[in-house]
């Protein structure tokens, strides 16, 4: 009797994974799904900070993809390692921050070291030709397979018609005529496999499910890394750029402020490792202030602070300022004009 | 049987669900493990990490903004 053949599936939550997986589990495969954290995912937490949203369904899209499939899902936190694709990838950034073509690269390893350990046969991917401009592309596709180790092993069920055989294809573990032909940016023979399978309801996220592909959140990535004058991060710094307004009014300090409630309460747990400040006269926001500050500056972070509190238009707002040595100084001060903020202060 | 206690407060989903896996993994059979988060996402994510995994949500108890989650470990 023919030993069963085991598939390890990357599950990024989106259709197309859940398609890929879906496509070999039908073949008969015993199929695991792999998600990986970043830390840069977009994930339901961002919607778990904002108060406004959490009527929003919280749910992970990945545990929700395995949960349809059936299929065991394995988590894997990555997010030390991760660093060194975001900080020196080989292939460069695609139109942001996001290095696409050495992330697929990275985690493919990942996923090759993890079927190695596990006594798996082959990986699988919703990859589709010629769908992403830097990761997905005809002459990309043998690069991830090949730079990740995997080589014959990596199997994208959604376009192998137009790819090599793949080990799996040629050993007879799957039927390569079963196989899919899918190419392009076009979403549509997606959406019909997808009600072909019965799969009504499926994650589409907009810009793709990594903050990294977006230009704002890039753009604040970029300032951390200047105004540090080295190119690294935490954890926390990535997460703390998700969260509340970014302003750099000097290029020595910046202030993230919390835009409502739950925001507030997130920044909350960083109160001891940043100076915090908080209006007392009115209800305002919560403000942590990163950098240095020199002679003149708490006095300037207290009038932004006010600024986005209910004592905007007040002429004096009494502002709490907690510094990390535990000290706590009280400032009346005028709110900024919202002409006062020239909009380059906004990350 | 034993119970053990993992603290997963002001960590944001997916982490809480990371750690309690990492745990569960070298847990025995019959085993009780209580995650404590603050991330309301946990109460969706870990039950359904559970099921796919076969593990037993015993109880969900929620006070203020934690939440604890009793899980039992089962034969996966």
């Amino acid at each position: 009797m023919n030993k069963p053949r085991k598939a390890a599936a990357l599950i990024s939550g989106g259709l197309d994974s859940l398609l890929a997986a879906k496509v070999i589990l039908d073949q008969g495969v015993h199929v695991e799904g792999i998600n990986f954290f970043t830390g840069f995912c977009v994930e339901g937490h961002t919607h778990a900070i904002r108060k406004k949203d959490r009527a929003r369904p919280k749910r992970n899209n990945a545990l929700w993809v395995a949960e349809q499939l059936g299929i065991k899902l394995h988590i894997i936190d990555i997010i030390e390692e991760y660093k060194d694709v975001v900080l020196n990838p080989k292939h460069g950034y695609g139109a942001n921050l996001n290095p696409c073509l050495d992330c697929k690269v990275f985690m493919v390893r990942k996923a090759q070291e993890w079927i190695e350990r596990k006594g798996f046969d082959f990986i699988i991917t919703g990859e589709v030709m010629g769908q992403r401009p830097k990761s997905q592309r005809k002459d990309t596709l043998p690069v991830i397979a090949h730079e990740s180790g995997a080589e014959d092993r990596l199997l994208r069920p959604l376009c192998a018609q137009y790819l090599p055989e793949t080990l799996p294809e040629r050993e007879g573990w799957v039927d390569r005529e079963r196989l899919l032909a899918f190419e392009g940016r076009s979403r549509k023979p997606q959406i019909a496999l997808a009600e072909q399978f019965g799969f009504e309801e499926y994650a589409q996220p907009a810009g793709g499910c990594c903050f990294l592909t977006d230009a704002q959140y890039s753009r604040k990535l970029s300032d951390l890394w200047s105004a540090r004058g080295e190119r690294r991060y935490e954890l926390d710094d990535i997460m703390l750029l998700k969260v509340g307004r970014h302003l750099r009014p000097r290029p020595h300090f910046k202030m993230i402020i919390g835009r409502e409630d739950g925001e507030n309460r997130f920044l909350e747990g960083y109160r001891k490792q940043f100076t915090h400040l908080v209006t007392r006269s009115h209800n305002g926001p919560l403000a942590l202030l990163d950098g240095q500050t020199a002679e003149g500056d708490l006095n300037l972070a207290a009038q932004i602070t006010a600024r986005f509190s209910q004592g905007r238009d007040a002429e004096s707002v009494s502002v709490e300022i907690h510094t990390t040595d535990g000290a706590t100084l009280t400032r009346q001060v005028k709110p900024l004009r919202g002409e006062d903020i020239p909009s380059h202060w906004y990350l | 049987m034993s119970e053990l206690q993992l603290d997963a407060r002001c960590m944001l989903c997916p982490m809480p669900v990371i750690r309690a896996q990492e745990k569960i993994e070298q847990l025995q059979v019959g085993d009780i493990l209580s995650v404590c988060c603050t991330d309301p996402g946990a109460v969706h994510d870990i039950p359904a990490w559970c099921r796919v995994h076969g593990h037993t949500v015993l109880e969900i108890v929620q006070q203020e903004d934690e939440i604890t989650i009793r899980i039992e470990v089962r034969d996966a």
